[in-house]
Formats: C-alpha cells, structure tokens, sequence
C-alpha cells in the first residue's frame, strides 16, 4: 500500500469515526428531542396527567351545620351518633357514623327511619350508603357502628344553614 | 471479465506497488496460536470470524434447545422460569451479535478485497482488533451466567424497566454490547474504507459484485445504528448505578423513551443482518443459473432505498405503547413501503432464474430455500406492519415465526449457501455434495417443522417468552420442539460436512462453479494464495 493510498485510508477513517461518535451522541440527543417534540405535539397527552377526576361541584364559601340525632322507638338498644355535630359544605361527601347496642339478652331486628328538619331540606340529600337502607338484626348484647356517607346538595336554599338528621329505630315484629 | 489467472501474488507482482513490506513467509513469522493472535491478514480474520460465529451459533443453538424442551409440554419442567427468561434472552444475544453478524464480517473480510481485486482490507491491525473484541464480548455474556441472579433475563430488547433491576449479570451484557458494538463498528469502517479506496483500477463502484454493493451498505447501516444502542445501554448504565433516570420512571424517566432509542438501532439492524445475506444470494443465484443478476442497478437502489426507509419505520415495533393514531397510521405507511424495493429484489432473483441453466448443487439449494422462505417471512412482515392486526399479534408466536424465517430462514440459510459456495475457493477442496444436500434437506425441513406451526401457535393467542403454555397448545408446542431437535442435530452434520472438505475433500477445479464469474473465481488460483492481488488485476 503506498502512502497517498494510506493517507487517503486513514482521511476515511477519521471521518467514519467522527459520525460513529456522532451518533453516539445522536442516541443521547433523542433524549430531549422526544420531550420537547411530544410536549409541542401534545402526542404524549393521550390520557391526560394530573387530571384527577375532581369535585367541582362544592361550595366552599358556604358552610352548613348538621346536626345528628338518633331515637329508639318502644326498643331496648341504645342508639347514638359518634359525634353530634358537624360543619360541612354543601357538595362535599361527608361521612358519619352511628353507634347501636342491644342491651337484652335475645336477638332483636329494628328498622331505622329518618326525618329531616327543616322537613323540605331532605329532598337537597343524596345518600349513597345508609344503615337504614336495610333491617339490622343485633344478637344479645352486640354492638354495632354503621356508618351514613351522603352529599349536601349545592341547590340547599340559602336560608337553611342548620340542619338535623334523625333516625329513630322501630323493632320489626315477627323476627328476631 | 477476462479470464486471465494469474499465478501466486508474490511472483507476478513484486514491482512498484511493493515498497518496503517484505512477506517473510505466508503467516507473519508466527506458528500455532500465535499465528492466529497476532495475524492481520484478511483471509485468516475471515477464518477467525466463520469459526467464531459457528462457536457461537452452536452456544445460542444449545439454549434453543433448552427453550423448546422445556416448551416440549405444558407446566415447568426442566428450567425455573428465572433460567428460561436467561435462555431466551442470551439465545437472541448469542444469534444476533455473536452468530450470525460475525459469520457475513467472515464473509466480507474473505470475499472483499478478492472481489474488488485489493490486497487486503484497508486497516489490517484494526481488523485483527475488530475481531479480538469478540472472544471477549462472549465471555462477557456467557460468564454472566453464573453472576448472582444469573444472566439477565429480560429479552434480547433489553427493555428498560426492568433492565435498571437487573443484578449484576445486567452489567456484563451491558459491557458486552459495548464491545460487540466497538467490534462492529470498527469492522464497517474498514469495509467501507477498503470498498471506497482499495478498488483494482477499472473496478468501478457500478461493476462490483452486488455482495459488495450489500456490505458497503450494511456498513453504512452498522456505522449510524451502533453507536445508538450503544447509547441506549449507557443510559441503562447510568440509570443503574450513576442516579440518572432516562428511564426509570421514578425520577422522572420515561421506559418508553429506551424503546424508541432500541428500536431506531433496532429496524436498521433487522436490514444489517438481511443485505448481506442478499449478497451473497446474488452471487450464487447468478452463478448457478449461469446468467448474468437480472436488474444489477435496479438491485443496487433497492438496497439502498431498504436501508433509508431502515431509519424511519421503527415505531412499527411498538404499535401497542399507547402511540397517537396519526404516529401508528406514519409507521404503518412507511413500513409497508418496504415491501417495493423488497418485492424488486425478489423479482430479481427469480428474473435471474427464468430460463437459465439451472443446476442444484447445495449452494443453489440453500439460495432457493432462502428465497421461498425469507420471501414467506416478508409476507408475515407484511401481516405484522398492519397496525390493528399487529395489537392482536403483538408478542405471540406468529411473530416469533415471523423474524426466524427472515433471521434464519434469511440471513443463517444464505450463510449455509456462502459457505458450501466459497468452501472450495478457500480450501481447494470439494466439501461432499451428497452430505450437503442432505445437510440442505434435513435443514429444510426441521426448520418448517419448527417454525411454520408457530403461526398456528401465535394466531390462537400463546405469548412468547413464557416457559408454561395451556394444553391447548400442546401439539403443535410438541412439533415443534421435535423439529428443533432435528435442526440442532442437523447441524453437527454441516460441522462434519466443513470437517471433512477441510481434512479430506478431492482437490477442486479451478473453477468448480461455471458460472460463476466474480474476480476471486476468474483472476485467483484455487485455493486463493495466502495473499493475492499485491499487485492489482487487469480489468478489461
């Protein structure tokens, strides 16, 4: 091999390996090249991020009082709420909670019944579970917490700012 | 041509271009291992590089086998399913890089410089270091075996995430890309350096054999596409053990991204591996129809356009990441567009075969075999780039069907061709025709035994790369694996086969293929001498 023809080996040599080291480079520069052409295109936007579904429909600037009451109609259980009052905003779920015991010594099944006051507020709440969506049957001297998870409706009249939930058990004869 | 044969290198040209290298003897001064180690000779390299890969094809053959025991019958076996990830993982490994790449290098380092009527490659220590890297690359792989956690077991792709929870295995293959890569890269800049510069005066780029034509390509291909994934397996290295987070979605990395990096080396390399295997179809298919290639520029721009669209279809890999619809609807068009130059170039293999003199000797056998069945595996491509049929078929056997009868079926079959085609050219000595063809046969028919039940397979829904199946899929799990066995065997004959040429085959004619008529056949003695063309052919 003569050295013109050396020469002109080792020129491509150089070169090739300047766009080898080149496209190394190349792999790394896909790196910010895929977050930005994405990020213009939107095309990694097919779920969107951070988009929980969220609330909108609470009101924050208005706060109601509700306040618990429970009754046992004619029967022995004790009958309570865990706490007797709370704040809330209308549109916000909000969970309560109610504690019964039978304090005789048989089986007995009641039935809750709710009331509202002011009696028209209760078509403004929604109920998505409720202990007295069923008959509750309680063994000799069992205790139970059930639990009333409903939402406020925002459209609540202006006017109600306390509001009462009440229940009263009443037995259910015939069962026990 | 002209059929001048000119005698051994060293007498007819010890004249101008012979300034200063003085050639000893044939082998550098040194003897035994030595030789081998220290040898920057091309023909020797090419020696080096065949051996190598067959080493390597055997290794990557014997976890096959593995896999498809354990795959012989629903449940588990024989491998938990941590060893069988390792199989296939290192199975896809070995074949790609150690096997099947290295084994056209092979080629390219014997056959280029005859071809293009050169002394040798252009950089003679830099090929002896391209090859050196790889003894070490394997070991690296296989060494990884017997890390703590083993080799790692997650898919040749090497996808992020689950490459950042490797163990310590991870790190070797990682290195052992590297080397692969370095080993590549260094070997297709100086195939693209002796192509370019080294040509026999006359030689113009437009008259070489289109073997060259391929290479020069693929080279092209190998010297873009490395250096990607080599990147890709850096970030994978730093995202391991530097806090990077490229990938590693709890840092705010994307494992997404590794799989468009992947697979931007990744569609080139499917084509690194196919054009030269094209080449050397289209030396043999010519030479035993004993016609000239049908198309000779229409097969050059076909490569060529093949290895552009290589760079702009990768996606298609990934059809199910949660892509936009207009990107799968891009990827779907240009992929399909693959399919023209494609069609151009089986169009013109078969042109050259109408009407010609057409005798089967093994080499044309294998040619054949490859043409029907790598042109079958383009058709399942084609199947597979079609975005709603690709969601349905995406990591089943279908496309592990589909890429064995491009990779083997292609690239392995027309290796088979290139060696009993070459064998006497290198050895002086006819390899048993007989042997051969059953070797062909046996070939043949295994691999079909093997592969074409794996469509059945992957249309009724079993996934790859996953070592249980349900009963269902029994019959044709249990085909297949025979067929396996039977390919793996099938080999050793071929072993056998080389043994025996090598050891003990009749002298060849100086031209034992008629048609045949490429410069190495027409200007060199056989064997070709140790070196040849020190002073460059007459070309008319």
């Amino acid at each position: 091999m003569n050295t013109e023809q050396a020469l002109s080996n080792n020129r491509m040599l150089t070169r090739l390996s300047i766009v080898a080291v080149a496209m190394f480079g190349f792999g790394f520069g896909l790196v910010p090249f895929y977050d930005h052409i994405c990020r213009a295109l939107g095309v990694n936007s097919m779920v969107e991020k951070n988009e929980l579904p969220a609330n909108t429909q609470v009101n924050p600037a208005r706060t109601v009082t509700i306040e618990l009451d429970a009754n046992a109609h004619g029967m022995p259980w004790r009958f309570q709420p865990t706490v007797r009052h709370l704040q809330v905003h209308p549109g916000e779920l909000v969970h309560v909670e109610y504690e019964v015991s039978n304090v005789r010594d048989s089986a007995m099944t009641g039935q809750a019944v709710v009331s509202y006051g002011p009696a028209l507020a209760g078509r403004f709440v929604r109920k998505l579970d409720c202990f007295c969506f069923t008959q509750q049957t309680l063994a000799a001297g069992e205790k139970r917490i059930m639990p009333v998870t409903f939402v406020l409706d925002a459209d609540l009249p202006a006017d109600i700012n306390t509001f009462t939930l009440s229940y009263t058990f009443f037995e259910v004869a015939g069962k026990s | 041509m002209s059929a001048v044969v000119q005698p051994h290198g060293h007498a007819a040209g010890g004249t101008a271009a012979h300034d200063g290298h003085d050639h000893h003897d044939h082998h550098g001064g040194y003897g035994g291992v030595m030789r081998w180690i220290t040898t920057t000779n091309h023909k020797d390299i090419g020696t080096l590089y065949l051996w190598f890969s067959f080493i390597m094809f055997m290794t990557g053959g014997a976890m096959a086998m593995a896999i498809r025991l354990e795959l012989f019958q629903p449940g588990i076996q024989f491998f938990n399913p941590d060893l069988f990830n390792q199989f296939t993982t290192m199975h896809g490994l070995i074949m790609v890089f150690g096997a099947i790449m290295p084994a056209f290098v092979g080629f390219a380092n014997w056959q280029i410089p005859m071809m293009i009527g050169a002394p040798d490659m252009a950089f003679a220590r830099l090929n002896n270091w391209s090859f050196w890297l790889l003894p070490f690359a394997a070991s690296l792989l296989i060494i990884s075996f017997f890390t703590p956690g083993g080799a790692p077991g997650v898919g040749w792709t090497l996808y992020a995430p689950l490459t950042v929870q490797m163990g310590v295995g991870m790190d070797l293959t990682i290195f052992a890309v590297h080397l692969l890569g370095m080993s590549s890269i260094l070997g297709s800049i100086n195939i693209i350096t002796t192509i370019l510069n080294m040509r026999a005066p006359g030689m113009t780029l437009m008259r070489m054999p289109l073997f060259c034509w391929t290479w020069l390509i693929t080279a092209y291909l190998l010297v873009a596409a490395m250096p990607v994934l080599a990147g890709a397996v850096t970030m994978s290295l730093t995202d391991r053990h530097f806090g990077t987070s490229f990938f590693n979605a709890a840092g705010g990395g994307d494992p997404v991204l590794y799989q468009h990096i992947f697979w931007f080396f990744g569609h080139p390399e499917v084509y690194i591996i196919a054009l030269p295997a094209f080449g050397v179809v289209s030396q043999v298919i010519p030479a035993f129809s004993r016609k000239p290639l049908f198309g000779y520029a229409s097969m050059v721009y076909a490569t060529s356009a093949i290895a552009i669209l290589s760079f702009i279809v990768w996606a298609h890999h990934m059809y199910t990441v949660g892509m936009p619809v207009q990107g799968q609807l891009f990827f779907m068009y240009a992929t399909t567009l693959i399919a023209v130059p494609t069609g151009v170039k089986v169009f013109n293999w078969v042109a050259t075969m109408w009407k010609g003199s057409l005798t089967f000797e093994t080499p044309m056998l294998f040619a054949i075999g490859f043409l029907f069945l790598f042109t079958l595996g383009g058709f399942t491509g084609l199947v597979l780039s079609l975005v709603p049929i690709d969601i349905q078929l995406h990591d089943t056997y279908y496309v592990v069907a589909h890429f064995h009868y491009v990779m083997v079926a292609g690239a392995l079959f027309a290796a088979f061709a290139g060696v009993y085609f070459w064998l006497p050219k290198w050895t002086g000595k006819m390899y048993d025709e007989t042997l051969g063809k059953w070797h062909f046969w046996l070939t043949m028919i295994f691999f079909n035994m093997i592969f074409f039940v794996q469509h059945f397979l992957g249309l009724a829904g079993m996934p790859r790369r996953i070592p249980d199946y349900p009963l269902i899929f029994e019959t044709w799990n249990k085909i297949s694996s025979i067929g396996a066995f039977g390919f793996g065997l099938s080999q050793l004959l071929f072993l056998y086969v080389v043994l025996k040429c090598i050891r003990s085959g009749e002298k060849s004619p100086a031209l034992p293929w008629e048609g045949a008529d490429s410069l190495e056949w027409t200007h060199l003695p056989t064997p070709a001498p140790y070196h040849s063309f020190e002073t460059p052919p007459v070309l008319k």
